[in-house]
């Protein structure tokens, strides 16, 4: 939530906690603009019980829609993507919650599951895969390998060592491969992110769409 | 076929490409003249008698003085394998392609001048196969030192 009636526009993060610190305050010390947000949000709460609208925070809507449906890119690389399809298989079944819609293409998509070695080969194609998502977007690094090069960490003259080295990782699900199980556990670590955004943090570091930042060098 | 009758018959067929066998290996060997590899492959496809049909692999090994290239045969129909040696210098090793002889020696053959740095003559198409075409070096060589990046990413672990 934008305030825009001082003088200066004012970001308040969080309208609930906004609306609580004012209730808080003794009535006197109240100012007249506070006394008229909190009429404003009376008066919107009241209205909404009556036509039967739910008021929530702006943030609390993104957040819960953004978690409970993210859009993987199918991209495997190595045994680690076997694991990756067992966990859109029944007995798993990603889409359970809600991240079961693989997309053939990284434009539809913002989570990439990097599921394999990543060899500097590939590299370059994993960056450009990552690069063409839209924001807000995702990498969850699945795997010894992603995450450190694995097997391949002294010896693998030919393995970038961990993902991290070309792209931002958000959540990082150790195992060789990972379990089924271990990957639906980094997916609901990386809703509890994705729970902590607010839209205010988004727009600072300039992951909406019309304020995007630079990708990574790489 | 017995190994010591392919030798014999590979002997007396063409004296001058066979430096030396071995059948008491698990694989028996025989070490041939690099300059005869493909009348040697030639014949051991074609002769009734020995009916190679399948190059089961190429593969080089870097015994630090010199090269090896070894390639491994089987025989569908007489159910016997072979596998051939053949010794290259250590600086530049060249040798004839067999990729018109064996199709499958083809990819073989890229995969070994990949990794080992030989030079397959003759050879369709000698480019890298598995590692990018800007790579430096053959990394199964001996003395292979991993680059400390690869076009700005860094090798440390």
């Amino acid at each position: 939530m934008i305030d825009l009636s001082g003088d200066k526009p004012r970001v308040v993060t969080r309208l609930d906690r906004e609306i609580d610190r004012i209730r808080r305050k003794a009535s006197a010390a109240r100012t007249e603009q506070e006394n008229r947000i909190l009429t404003l949000f009376d008066q919107i709460c009241d209205e909404g019980l009556e036509r039967n609208l739910l008021v929530a925070p702006l943030d609390l809507v993104f957040n819960w829609a953004r978690a409970w449906s993210f859009w993987p890119v199918t991209f495997g690389l190595a045994c680690c993507a076997i694991e990756m399809m067992a966990v859109g298989a029944p007995k798993s079944d990603i889409d359970r919650f809600g991240a079961g819609a693989f997309r053939p293409t990284p434009r539809q998509a913002d989570l990439m599951i990097v599921a394999g070695t990543v060899t500097h080969k590939m590299a370059p194609r994993v960056k450009r895969v990552y690069d063409q998502m839209g924001e807000p977007r995702y990498v969850m690094a699945m795997g010894a390998c992603t995450i450190g090069g694995g097997p391949y960490a002294i010896h693998g003259y030919h393995v970038v060592k961990g993902v991290n080295k070309i792209l931002p990782v958000d959540v990082y699900v150790p195992g060789c491969p990972p379990r089924p199980e271990a990957l639906l556990d980094g997916l609901f670590r990386l809703q509890d992110k994705v729970r902590q955004d607010t839209i205010a943090k988004l727009w600072r570091e300039g992951f909406l769409p019309w304020k995007r930042k630079k990708s990574l060098k790489g | 076929m017995e190994a010591k009758e392919i030798f014999e018959r590979l002997k007396s067929r063409l004296p001058d490409a066979v430096r030396e066998s071995c059948a008491e290996t698990a694989e028996p060997y025989v070490v041939i003249d690099p300059a005869h590899v493909r009348s040697v492959l030639t014949l051991l496809r074609d002769d009734p008698a020995l009916r190679f049909e399948m190059l089961l692999l190429v593969t080089g090994v870097d015994q630090l003085e010199h090269f090896e290239v070894v390639y491994h045969l089987a025989s569908l129909s007489h159910g016997h394998r072979i596998a051939l040696k053949a010794t290259l210098a250590h600086d530049d090793p060249h040798i004839g392609s067999v990729a018109a002889i064996y199709p499958a020696a083809n990819w073989h053959e890229r995969e070994t001048y990949d990794l080992m740095g030989i030079v397959f003559d003759g050879h369709p198409n000698m480019r890298r196969i598995l590692l990018p075409d800007d790579w430096e070096g053959h990394p199964l060589r001996k003395d292979y030192v991993a680059p400390e990046e690869y076009h700005g990413v860094s090798n440390e672990a």
